[in-house]
């Protein structure tokens, strides 16, 4: 089940209009054909992917109502979902979401010296958001690349052999581009091409 | 000795596209089974080749596929089991990554084998970056028709897709996948009914690791005794193992089955031997859930014989002294690793992982990462120990699925043969306090 500090409490509903984009909602279709007929909520947990990436970085209670009617199932029914994973969140969270492996392997290669660099270095404990939005610390379980340890994930995408030295450059390289919104790897969406 | 099956290629410039997979040999299996062979004559094959389960529980592929149910009208389906979250292991995300088509055309040959004609792929969550790599790959194979309706104008028609997971190592248990792959929480179902009878959408299902189904365009192609004439005994074949913890050479290794332990340690072109010229401590050698045991009993069994790589000598000795091959996540510990703070990490992960449905579990697991917590920390006496092993008990066994056996059994043997760490730790809890853990200095230097 999903990392600790995440908040597990649903937000209040706001009733605000929500919408994947024509080009967004397209793939989603294609998506749910994956699944047999009357079969639609398997392709849940994908959506949610999409949602959170999309629809404002975190499952709101809106979001969720919104793909429980796309898939025709009950709101309850995502909120489950939403609920048990530890790649959806609740909550806010920082625009980079650094997800260090805390499980054995990892441990007895410096992993747990990669968490308290970067809790020293952000000025955060695990599960909170530095104040200016930009990264958000999380400690992870087994994220199965103990051969290339330490290891962490920053919204997906891998980094590995940590050091407190590639860390520096890595967070500086996240801070440059924090303004140019480019992503370096391709959304949930497009890996559906 | 030696001999690969799966890896062979995989340094192959660009062998993850269709064209280059194609230009060494690729799919080959795919034509021969279906212009050639009967459904039938391939799962005599599999049976033949005595290929085991390569996710963890080791039971014979062959056998498994005969107890799908072929009388029931309803559709069939064949789930590829790409979950890989047991701590140790990250062999099935190299294979992906590396050879794509050659998974789909296992996959194929299966599921004419099974006459399955939807297949899934479950990947974790965490691999993204395969989602991609994957379907570009399955589409390829619709172009190239060997996906789609009448695969090279038989009569046989396969859709293959491909389904993230987001975050849940209990997804990796086959019962807990399907029920995620039905768009809900991956909470284990009770068996029986087995997916062979009731899976998927309630109907015959099934479910085979990567590197099971991986090994099936060979066994096609060459037979099952030649693969059967690979590896040792009732060990057929090869396996990936991965390695990692305290090693100079971490990675994806693929052995023959039968090699000595000894050997995978300290050659050069495999774990190439403890890192920092330190002493081996200890080896977990099959995943996080496997009995850790100790240098003298990892080399050798109790007996005094060289222990191999393959599931029988690992398990030799059972749970007094002996492990299992399991998923062949081997972690490797040097003499400096810290065996309780080791257990204390492996507790605290079953308890995040557990799906909360078995009480035994979901509070046992708790109890044990919290002692642990406390005599890690300088604050346990010596019933704890004792305590832990009550524990361990009343869990194994005790629940729906095997992820609370596989949170007890590093907890019963870590102590079985690492008691006195831990009541050194009882004792002298000043100490214990003081010890820095942090190993990152030794990898300043590195890249
Ligand atoms: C808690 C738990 C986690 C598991 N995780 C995986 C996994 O990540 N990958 C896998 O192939 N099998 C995993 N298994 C084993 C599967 O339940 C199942 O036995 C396997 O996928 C069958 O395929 P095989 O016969 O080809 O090994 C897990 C089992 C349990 C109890
Ligand atoms: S233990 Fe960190 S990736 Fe497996």
């Amino acid at each position: 089940m999903s990392g600790q500090k995440i908040n597990h409490i649903l937000h209040q509903k706001l009733n605000i209009p929500i919408c994947f984009s024509e080009t967004t909602l397209q793939k989603v279709h294609k998506i749910i054909a994956h699944y047999p007929e009357g079969k639609q909520k398997s392709a849940l947990i994908p959506l949610l992917h999409i949602a959170q990436e999309e629809l404002g970085g975190y499952l709101s209670v809106d979001v969720m109502d919104y793909i429980a009617d796309l898939l025709k199932i009950q709101p309850i029914e995502v909120y489950e979902v939403a609920t048990f994973y530890s790649q959806y969140y609740l909550d806010k969270v920082g625009k980079y979401v650094i997800e260090v492996c805390r499980t054995g392997p990892c441990a007895i290669c410096g992993g747990e010296d990669i968490q308290d660099y970067l809790e020293e270095k952000l000025h955060i404990k695990d599960g909170e958001t530095t104040a200016d939005g930009l990264f958000t610390l999380k400690t992870v379980e087994c994220l199965g690349a103990c051969g290339y340890a330490p290891v962490m994930q920053i919204n997906t995408e891998f980094y590995e052999h940590l050091t407190p030295a590639k860390i520096d450059i890595i967070l500086e390289d996240l801070r440059l581009n924090a303004t140019n919104d480019k992503h370096s790897d391709k959304t949930w969406a497009e890996k559906y091409s | 000795m030696g001999r690969k099956i799966l890896l062979e290629n995989s340094d192959i410039p660009n062998i993850k596209s269709f064209d280059v997979f194609r230009a060494h040999g690729g799919y080959f299996s795919v034509e021969k089974a279906l212009k050639t062979m009967a459904p039938d004559e391939i799962i005599e094959e599999v049976k033949k080749s005595g290929l085991r389960g390569r996710g963890g529980a080791g039971f014979p592929t062959g056998l498994k596929w005969t107890f799908l149910d072929r009388k029931s009208n309803k559709p069939r389906y064949l789930v590829c089991n790409g979950d890989e979250s047991e701590p140790g292991t990250f062999k099935d995300r190299y294979l992906m990554e590396k050879l794509p088509h050659l998974l789909i055309e296992g996959m194929i040959c299966s599921s004419f084998a099974l006459g399955v004609n939807t297949a899934y792929i479950y990947i974790r969550g965490e691999f993204k970056y395969l989602l991609g790599i994957l379907n570009q790959a399955i589409n390829e194979a619709y172009k190239n028709g060997f996906l789609g309706k009448n695969i090279l104008g038989t009569n046989f028609s396969l859709d293959m897709y491909v389904h993230p997971g987001a975050g849940a190592y209990i997804c990796g248990e086959e019962t807990a996948l399907l029920e995620s792959l039905e768009g809900k929480r991956g909470n284990p179902r009770i068996k029986p009914p087995f997916p062979a009878v009731v899976g998927l959408y309630d109907c015959p299902t099934v479910v085979n690791n990567v590197e099971t189904l991986a090994n099936v365009g060979y066994i096609v192609n060459f037979g099952g005794d030649a693969y059967a004439s690979i590896g040792l005994g009732k060990s057929t074949g090869t396996k990936l193992i991965s390695a990692c913890g305290n090693i100079n050479n971490p990675g994806v290794y693929e052995i023959e089955l039968g090699m000595s332990v000894e050997d995978f340690i300290y050659k050069e072109e495999f774990c190439g031997g403890i890192k920092d010229k330190l002493e081996l401590k200890a080896v977990v050698p099959g995943g996080s859930s496997v009995p850790i045991v100790p240098k003298e009993l990892i080399l050798f069994t109790a007996s005094g014989e060289k222990r191999l790589m393959t599931y029988e000598s690992l398990a030799e000795g059972g749970f007094e002294s002996g492990t299992m091959l399991g998923s062949g996540g081997f972690i490797v510990y040097d003499e400096n690793a810290c065996i309780v703070r080791n257990t204390w990490n492996f507790s605290r992960f079953y308890h995040h992982e557990s799906c909360g449905q078995c009480s035994p579990c979901r509070e046992g697991t708790g109890w044990m990462e919290k002692i642990l917590w406390r005599i890690e920390h300088g604050h346990g006496n010596m019933k704890d120990i004792d305590l832990l092993v009550s524990i361990a008990d009343k869990i194994e066994g005790n629940t729906i699925c095997p992820l609370g056996d596989a949170a007890a059994w590093p907890v019963a043997s870590a102590i079985r043969h690492f008691r006195e760490d831990f009541i050194f730790h009882v004792q002298y809890p000043e100490i214990v306090k003081n010890i820095k853990h942090g190993a990152l200095y030794k990898y300043e230097n590195q890249d």
